[in-house]
């Protein structure tokens, strides 16, 4: 499916905002086989005093950005067009629980997509006693690594309710699984407490997902601004299996990805603080359209 | 020094040995095995044996006295809050053999290659993980092992230049590796003063034993630090947490000691990748950057986001080769405790070469092999965090000792089964036994070395001693001087005559360099307002005086006089009800709190003066009596602070700092008396106002010498106004200020005169050309008004 996605993010400050200096991901990936970007760009204003690209650990496209002068509002306006394959039949050839942890220790690796960045604790998402608790019951019965997967992201829809009212983006995991409330980001970090808790190598993948059903279809949650799924390795063979909890899907053609890591962490689209003594006023708006299937 | 060894037992010693008690099965410094006092040990002891009881109290207290003398302090933290500390010296130094000593230097320094090896490994081909030797999720879960980090290579080829070990010796004899310290090690400036401390202890014993210096070594390394300049007139700087830092004192001493410049991160900015400190003359280029601040909080754009610590873009400036990083940030990955386990391993793939020294026993339980062996032994184990980076003896809240939790409880092993990789197990240690002095007699207490190693031109340097950790009782867990325990000194002799520093640089010593301390603006605007605060307070005092000595001869504060004072004193906050008010204290305590943020470049003498001015007006806020006593009180601070500013001035280099602290003393002064006289010289001011403000002008003599006649509006006016030879009058302070300001840096675009310098200069001449007469309350209040503006025209021009 081909796609043409607009992504605008302004802040507004109180007072004069001094100094910023930001790291963004904001373009779509290129992923061999998956997603190929046709054409991307991004504007920036006012316009930067200096600019630079660079490639994150995970493989992520980064543009820097910083202002000498204090500034009052910053914009940024990235367009692309993106090319998404269909996602390929799934056939489940991932081991028990078991045999994964023994998968794993046969992979010596550090390496970006090595499965070890994803197993223990990350800067927004701690081990959770009550997810633990909660994932381990879930999956107590589950033949494979897949299944589990799809149970916890399963329950998770089913227990969850989408509110964008109800969390902040720095809303702790723990508060939003006890009110079993939030929006994609919450859905996502607690996939993954919930996953690594079980023993499931498990990541955060930020980006757009269609915001015009194809005919005959619901309305995706999510659409409106960028939007959050999770990533679980699922063994030597299957390797990494994509799962939207927040829509209790496999994320495929519909889901273009920007940036992986291991939480939010990792991939927050727009990073860096201006030094400003008043608040901050912040309107996101994304637009993806299908241009042909 | 010829008496025969074998005669060395306890008896030879009086009764200094009588409570010395080595314990079985450990090791003791003093004591060899077969309970003969070691060789190294005799001739000091026998010296010490020598003291009477008072000459070792003067000796011990000449110690004490050095350190409170140079105000060395760190910092303790309790469960709410932090406060100050002395230095706990243990006054006694630990003796060790240059033999010994060199052994231990070699094995360390092999280690430390080890070390450098792994840093390298870690953050370039990661053959460690790819060849089995480290576990990939070892590695992955290490919190300190940073991923932005990852590829960037050390612009001078080396990642580790200043590293510290702390070991121990276990019951065999052996020396034992017990942490490894490669983040940013503290307390070899602490050493210098121990040693300073422990050499007036014990000056002529010292003297008479073969000590290893210790200056050399500091010498060298910053010889290492200079030579990684860009040679483009780029400095090098200590970044620094600040003085709410438990070891800040090191940090301003080590900055003075080496003079280097001594920044925090809100200090530097990053600028075409360029690392840079603002400075009163702008933005200045760094080249070499030695960091105490662990390096999670140095760049909060890429590391933890709620640092307000670091700078953000610092990664980025890394990354494009602009400066060196004293160590390379991600260096605090190879303290975690779970790595021992694996250190021994890891010498041998990277160097070929077995560990010189071992390290403590270490099983990380995320192998299933390793944490069967650990429930199996756990009688003679530790389990704590994996990636703990405090020494073995530090505990973490959910240590298991022997088996047994905190509470007394034995441990379940399907705990240990699913906490797994987040434990490690360390086998338990006896540290060795040294001798602390306790009540004039020597007991035994446990032990440990820290042992700096800093890269020089030629490869490893050692510090020769310096620093030991002694437990405040026999309990090796009470060592740490969070939980109360010493510090002493660390005496490497060496049994010949020969040159005690033969290890060291030979050579007569590189001539001393001077440099250019350039001043931070944050250092400028501490001093600025530490000369502000000063002057406020020793204006307020001159008040509260006057209104004292009142209410002493009246007897009562309701007449006129004493009701208008009263008022202004309120009006400055200061309300009299209070002897001392709290907003008096609330000043000096800021004058502190600048001070302290600048201790680097400020003079010790200086700072213990207004110390013992912070803590005389405290004692005296609870005790003293309004009247007489509260004059005769204020008139104690008075003379202190005149003390203090008497040290600023004899004592202080004309540096830029200390032009910034003097504009600060007189805006300040010119500010409280411009609004001072508006008052006092009113039409409707009561009689006597004319009087108190010359006596708290302080010129009642010199008014009594210039005019024949009483006081005026005029006199007073032209005296504590106009005349320039007064140094309490407003024209002397802005004279003051025009001098300080021809003398700071000036930027490109203000080539000619800076707004601060034009606006000085148009009070000056606005002052210079004024007859008393004219000065009407309408003119003194613009007057006032022009000089309040100056403070915001000096930041803008130099603060920034």
């Amino acid at each position: 499916m081909l796609y043409d996605i607009t992504l605008k993010i302004e802040y507004a400050y109180d007072s004069l905002a001094d100094a910023g200096r930001h790291i963004l991901r904001l373009t779509p990936a290129t992923l061999p086989g998956r997603q190929r970007v046709i054409a991307s760009n991004l504007d920036v204003s006012p316009t930067p005093t200096e600019q630079g690209f660079a490639f994150d650990f995970f493989d992520n496209r980064c543009i820097s950005i910083s202002y000498d002068e204090a500034v009052e509002e910053t914009a940024f306006l990235m367009q692309a067009r993106v090319d998404r394959a269909a996602l390929e039949p799934l056939f489940d050839v991932s081991p028990d629980l078991r045999r994964l942890a023994k998968e794993l220790d046969t992979l010596n690796s550090v390496a970006s997509e090595a499965p070890h960045h994803f197993r223990g604790r990350s800067p927004r998402v701690p081990p959770v006693a009550e997810i633990a608790t909660w994932a381990g019951r879930l999956t107590a019965d589950s033949q494979s690594t897949l299944e589990a997967v799809t149970a916890v992201c399963t329950a998770l829809h089913r227990e969850m309710a989408f509110d964008p009212e109800a969390t902040a983006v720095d809303t702790p995991l723990e508060e939003a699984f006890r009110a079993r409330h939030g929006v994609c980001q919450d859905f996502t970090h607690i996939a993954i407490s919930a996953l690594r808790s079980i023993g499931v190598p498990a990541g955060y993948v930020s980006g757009f997902l269609r915001t015009i059903p194809p005919k005959g279809a619901a309305r995706l949650e999510g659409a409106d601004a960028m939007h959050a799924w999770v990533r679980a390795w699922c063994g030597l063979e299957m390797g990494w299996v994509e799962f939207d909890p927040t829509n209790n899907m496999m994320a495929g053609e519909d889901h273009v990805v920007v940036a992986i890591g291991r939480d939010y962490f990792d991939v927050a689209p727009v990073k860096g603080m201006f030094r400003t003594a008043g608040s901050q006023d912040t309107s996101q708006s994304v637009d993806m359209v299908a241009v042909r299937s | 020094m010829s008496k025969p060894l074998q005669a060395a037992d306890r008896s030879d010693w009086g009764t200094l040995l009588d409570a010395y008690r080595t314990l079985p099965g450990v090791a003791d410094e003093l004591f060899d095995s077969a309970g003969r006092v070691r060789p190294v040990w005799q001739p000091f002891l026998r010296d010490l044996a020598a003291l009477d009881a008072d000459a070792l109290d003067h000796a011990l207290a000449r110690g004490d006295q050095y350190l409170r003398d140079a105000g060395v302090f760190f910092r303790q933290y309790g469960p709410t809050d932090s406060t100050e500390r002395d230095w706990p010296l243990s006054h006694l130094p630990m003796l060790i053999e240059a033999g010994e000593w060199q052994n231990i230097a070699t094995a360390l320094m092999q280690r430390a290659d080890v070390l450098e090896a792994a840093m390298a490994d870690f953050y370039g081909p990661n053959r460690l993980v790819a060849d089995g030797v480290v576990p990939a999720r070892l590695l992955a879960s290490n919190p300190e092992w940073l991923r932005p980090m990852v590829g960037i290579e050390p612009r001078h080829g080396h990642y580790l230049h200043f590293i510290a070990f702390d070991i121990g010796r276990g019951p065999d004899g052996k020396w034992w590796v017990l942490g490894d310290r490669t983040q940013a090690p503290s307390g070899a400036g602490f050493a210098l003063e121990t040693r300073m401390a422990t050499s007036r202890s014990f000056s002529s014993l010292m003297s008479s034993t073969n000590v290893m210096r210790l200056a050399g070594f500091f010498r060298r390394f910053r010889d290492t630090l200079l030579g990684m300049r860009n040679g483009d007139g780029s400095r090098v700087a200590i970044l620094t947490p600040g003085p709410l830092n438990d070891t800040y004192f090191e940090h301003s001493y080590i900055a003075r000691y080496l003079g280097l410049m001594l920044v925090q991160g809100a200090d530097l900015a990053v600028k075409d990748n360029r690392l840079m400190v603002r400075t009163v003359g702008g933005l200045q280029p760094i080249s070499v950057l030695w960091r105490r601040l662990d390096a999670e909080w140095t760049d909060p754009l890429e590391l933890n986001e709620s640092s307000r610590l670091g700078t953000p873009g610092m990664i980025g400036a890394l990354r494009s080769g602009s400066f060196t990083m004293v160590n390379a940030l991600g260096s605090g990955a190879l303290e975690a405790r779970a790595l021992m386990a694996f250190m021994p391993r890891m010498s041998e793939h990277l160097t070929g070469q077995p560990l010189a020294m071992p390290n403590i026993a270490t099983w990380w339980c995320g192998g299933a092999g390793e944490c069967d062996y650990v429930k199996a032994n756990l009688e003679r184990m530790t389990i704590d965090s994996a990636m703990s980076t405090r020494l073995p003896f530090d505990h973490g809240p959910n240590v298991v000792i022997a088996g047994k939790k905190p509470d007394g409880t034995p441990v379940d092993p399907a705990w240990i089964d699913a906490q797994g990789p987040l434990l490690a197990g360390q086998e338990i240690v006896s540290l060795s036994t040294a001798p602390a002095l306790v009540d004039g007699k020597l007991e035994a207490r446990p032990m440990s070395l820290r042992v700096f190693v800093a890269r020089s031109g030629s490869g490893w340097v050692v510090m020769p001693g310096g620093f030991a950790r002694i437990g405040h009782s026999a309990e090796s867990a009470d060592i740490s001087m969070q939980r109360g325990g010493a510090v002493s000194d660390v005496w490497v002799v060496s049994d010949d005559a020969g040159p005690a520093d033969t290890l060291l640089e030979t050579g007569g010593g590189t001539a001393k360099r001077t440099l250019d301390a350039t001043l931070p603006s944050t250092a400028a605007d501490n001093l600025f307002w530490l000369g502000r605060y000063v002057e406020r307070t020793d204006f307020k005092l001159r008040l509260l005086r006057a209104y004292h000595i009142r209410l002493a001869e009246t007897g009562d504060g309701d007449y006129p006089l004493a009701v208008m004072l009263s008022e202004y004193l309120e009006f400055l906050g200061a309300d009299v009800a209070a002897t001392i008010p709290d907003n008096v204290l609330d000043d000096m305590r800021a004058a502190l709190r600048s001070s302290g943020q600048i201790r680097d470049r400020f003079s010790t003498d200086a700072w213990n003066a207004l110390v013992d001015l912070s803590r005389t007006t405290e004692m005296f806020a609870t005790r003293i009596q309004p009247g007489d006593d509260a004059a005769r009180a204020f008139s104690v601070l008075l003379r202190k602070i005149a003390g203090f500013a008497g040290l600023v001035h004899e004592n202080m280099y004309r540096f830029t700092g200390w032009r910034f602290l003097g504009i600060g003393r007189a805006l300040e002064r010119a500010g409280l008396m411009m609004n001072f006289l508006r008052v006092f010289t009113d039409a409707d001011a009561p009689e006597g106002a004319l009087d108190l403000a010359i006596e708290v002008g302080d010129s009642i003599m010199t008014h009594r010498r210039r005019y024949a006649a009483g006081t005026s509006r005029d006199t007073v006016i032209d005296l504590l106004l106009l005349d320039d030879m007064n140094p309490r009058s407003v024209l002397n302070q802005l004279v003051s200020i025009d001098d300080h300001a021809s003398y700071l840096p000036v930027t490109v675009e203000e080539v000619r005169m800076t707004p601060f310098q034009r606006k000085v200069l148009e009070i000056k001449t606005a002052l210079t050309t004024a007859a008393p007469g004219e000065v009407s309350p309408d003119k003194l209040e613009q007057l006032s008004g022009d000089t309040a503006t100056l403070s915001g025209l000096l930041a803008d021009t130099y603060l920034r």
